[in-house]
């Protein structure tokens, strides 16, 4: 249980900027996500927090001390990395006994056996455990390098994208177990993904990181409904947001240079017309994909709708988003 | 099946490739194979021409080897007691008697203290050195690396007298540990070379996951890389073994009495009492065997591959 706080954290590799004077506090018990394209410095920010990595400046700061001079193992965090990183020359088992077994943890016999099993069945590798690490499927790697951090009881929880080699069942499954042993166990959570489905369901808080620089940060549902910028407004919403031009709507602010549609903003009924490209059913929901003009964009509509290829529907935007030129957001 | 297939070999490419690996195992075991015949003829067979294929087995060579014997002149076959053992049986019959064990034995086991000894400190020094070199940050590596490496490009001869003139003010000359010393300066390029290479292969990540689970860095060379790292070190130690073991120009030149080794001394074997062609062979013939047995012990760590796939490229 710990609280982390990163004060001017920056970084860069050679010449390549990785992070840009962050500023982030993961409040003791909340399960913060980090979300950004490839090379954003999700998984920088993992290895600054875990002490594999040092800042050129900037502090981090764990329950009030500054960790600068604090080992890995000093700072007692437990980390799924995105490579797995299983001990080929071991088991399973001792793979996932491998953490309570070090010098820092020395934990008794019966309770590594109790521990493991557990870990284990939760993680759904019970049959596995005898196995050599490399005799695993890509997605079992991925559940042993989860469980082996969930056998500890560490300050704080870091995991690299996490689920991203598991099928969607177990994605799911995992996502749910995942959130319900970090609530019950009260600990703290620093996860990195790109999936926007697990950021929505899992955050207490969310991290935005666009090109080194944390560019928003709070709760998940504030981040979709209030986006300080295009870039924020993209990460979170599927189908992705709708970003026209602010001139084909009428009452656009002074310098309001686009407007952002999420699909359930468009109001179906009255106002311009567009022609409808492509129905798609899915079941729950039925998306519009509409040509407005030149543009493109995606509706949700009635589940039962009528509308099919080729006719035409006034759509008018409901709780638009305006941005600037720079894609910042107007309010 | 027919056509041309990578993955699966005719019949008859199985064959060829058997005739071939079969031809090119007679052609370099042959000497092998002669020596260790000629361990178990007598001196006549050994010698004869041509050449006996088929003979008659004996151990004469072998008693040779580890006994220094004299000639029995006429006069005194009265005064001898029977031959007690087998062996005794054996130098009667060939018209001697056995006087003493000869140094052989001596010299065999002052091989392999140094052959092992110095492989031991060869690869202890060499993985860690290997291991600095392949992590950390090191100034002037790559020179370092080189210098490493050219204190293996003189001829033994070049350095010959230097090594012994420091050898002498050491008190080191004509003792094993002047020697072990010696071979594990001569091996380690060998060995922080090979290991090096080793060791890059086994990627940092595995180091680092050690590190966030609790272990200090020493504890996750020691836990994670030294078992991933066996494989190399095995090949390593043969590699060094074999030229420890081998070693003929440093030994002749170093050592003569205490400290030598079997090399120097198994081509003296022939001066006593005539050209002793079976007990020069049967001394190389067991000369041969440490090294053999060595390799195949560690024969299962040589095979490669056990690393493969635990980390996602």
């Amino acid at each position: 249980m710990a609280e982390v706080s990163l004060q001017n954290i920056s970084k860069s590799f050679g010449n390549q900027i990785a992070l840009q004077s962050v500023n982030m506090r993961v409040p003791d018990g909340s399960f913060v996500v980090l979300l950004g394209p490839t090379g954003a410095g999700k998984t920088t920010i993992l290895r600054m927090v875990s002490g594999l990595d040092k800042p050129d400046s900037g502090q981090i700061i764990i329950n009030g001390e500054d960790a600068a001079n604090q080992s890995p193992a000093q700072r007692n965090m437990a980390m799924v990395f995105q490579q797995y990183s299983l001990y080929p020359h071991l088991s399973v088992r001792q793979n996932l006994a491998f953490p309570l077994k070090s010098p820092m943890l020395r934990t008794p016999a019966d309770e590594i056996k109790r521990k493991v099993a557990e870990v284990a069945e939760v993680l759904q590798i019970s049959h596995k455990l005898d196995n050599k690490a490399t005799e695993l499927s890509g997605g079992e790697m991925q559940r042993v390098s989860i469980g082996r951090a969930l056998v500890r009881n560490p300050q704080i929880y870091l995991m690299d994208e996490p689920l991203s080699s598991l099928d969607a069942k177990l994605r799911s499954d995992l996502r749910i177990e995942l959130k319900r042993i970090q609530a019950s166990l009260g600990a703290t959570m620093l996860y990195v993904t790109h999936d926007q489905i697990e950021a929505m369901t899992m955050a207490t808080h969310v991290g935005v990181l666009d090109h080194g620089r944390l560019v928003q940060f709070g709760p998940p549902r504030e981040i979709y409904e209030n986006p300080v910028s295009i870039y924020a407004a993209s990460r979170l919403g599927s189908p992705k947001i709708n970003i026209l031009p602010a001139s084909l709507f009428p009452a656009a602010p002074q310098g309001a240079v686009q407007i952002g549609l999420r699909s359930e903003h468009i109001n179906i009924g009255e106002g311009l017309e567009a022609s409808v490209e492509r129905v798609e059913r899915l079941g729950d929901q039925t998306r519009l994909h509409l040509k407005l003009g030149e543009q493109d964009l995606i509706v949700l509509t009635d589940p039962h709708t009528k509308s099919a290829k080729g006719d035409m529907v006034k759509i008018s935007p409901k709780d638009p988003l305006y941005f600037d030129a720079n894609g910042e957001r107007i309010k | 099946m027919s056509g041309f297939s990578v993955t699966q070999p005719s019949n008859r490419q199985k064959w060829i490739a058997g005739l071939l690996v079969i031809t090119y195992a007679v052609v370099t075991l042959m000497p092998l194979l002669w020596i260790i015949a000629t361990g178990f003829k007598s001196p006549e067979d050994a010698i004869s021409y041509p050449p006996k294929i088929v003979f008659e087995p004996s151990l004469e060579g072998y008693v040779n080897l580890f006994s220094s014997r004299t000639r029995i002149t006429p006069g005194m076959e009265e005064t001898l007691q029977p031959p007690e053992t087998w062996y005794d049986q054996v130098a009667r019959d060939a018209g001697t008697i056995i006087v003493g064990p000869s140094r052989y034995g001596q010299r065999f086991l002052n091989s392999v203290i140094i052959g092992f000894g110095s492989t031991f400190l060869a690869i202890v020094f060499g993985t860690t050195a290997a291991y600095a070199f392949s992590r950390f940050k090191i100034p002037i590596k790559d020179d370092l690396l080189f210098f490493i490496l050219s204190t293996r490009m003189m001829p033994p001869i070049a350095v010959a007298i230097p090594i012994f003139l420091m050898f002498r003010q050491l008190g080191l000359n004509d003792t094993q540990l002047g020697m072990i010393l010696l071979y594990t300066a001569v091996n380690l390029s060998l060995s922080v070379w090979l290991l090096k290479g080793f060791i890059d292969e086994i990627p940092f990540e595995y180091e680092e996951a050690a590190l966030i689970d609790g272990y200090t860095r020493f504890q996750a060379f020691y836990k994670v890389v030294l078992p991933q790292a066996a494989t190399g070190i095995a090949s390593t130690a043969i590699f060094c073994l074999i030229f420890a073991w081998n070693e003929y120009a440093f030994a002749v030149l170093l050592t003569s009495g205490t400290a030598q080794t079997a090399p120097p001394f198994i081509p003296t074997i022939i001066g006593v009492g005539g050209q002793d062609w079976p007990a020069v062979a049967a001394g190389a013939t067991l000369f041969l065997m440490p090294v053999m047995l060595f390799t195949i012990l560690l024969r299962k760590h040589l095979l490669r591959g056990i690393t493969f796939g635990a980390v996602r490229k």
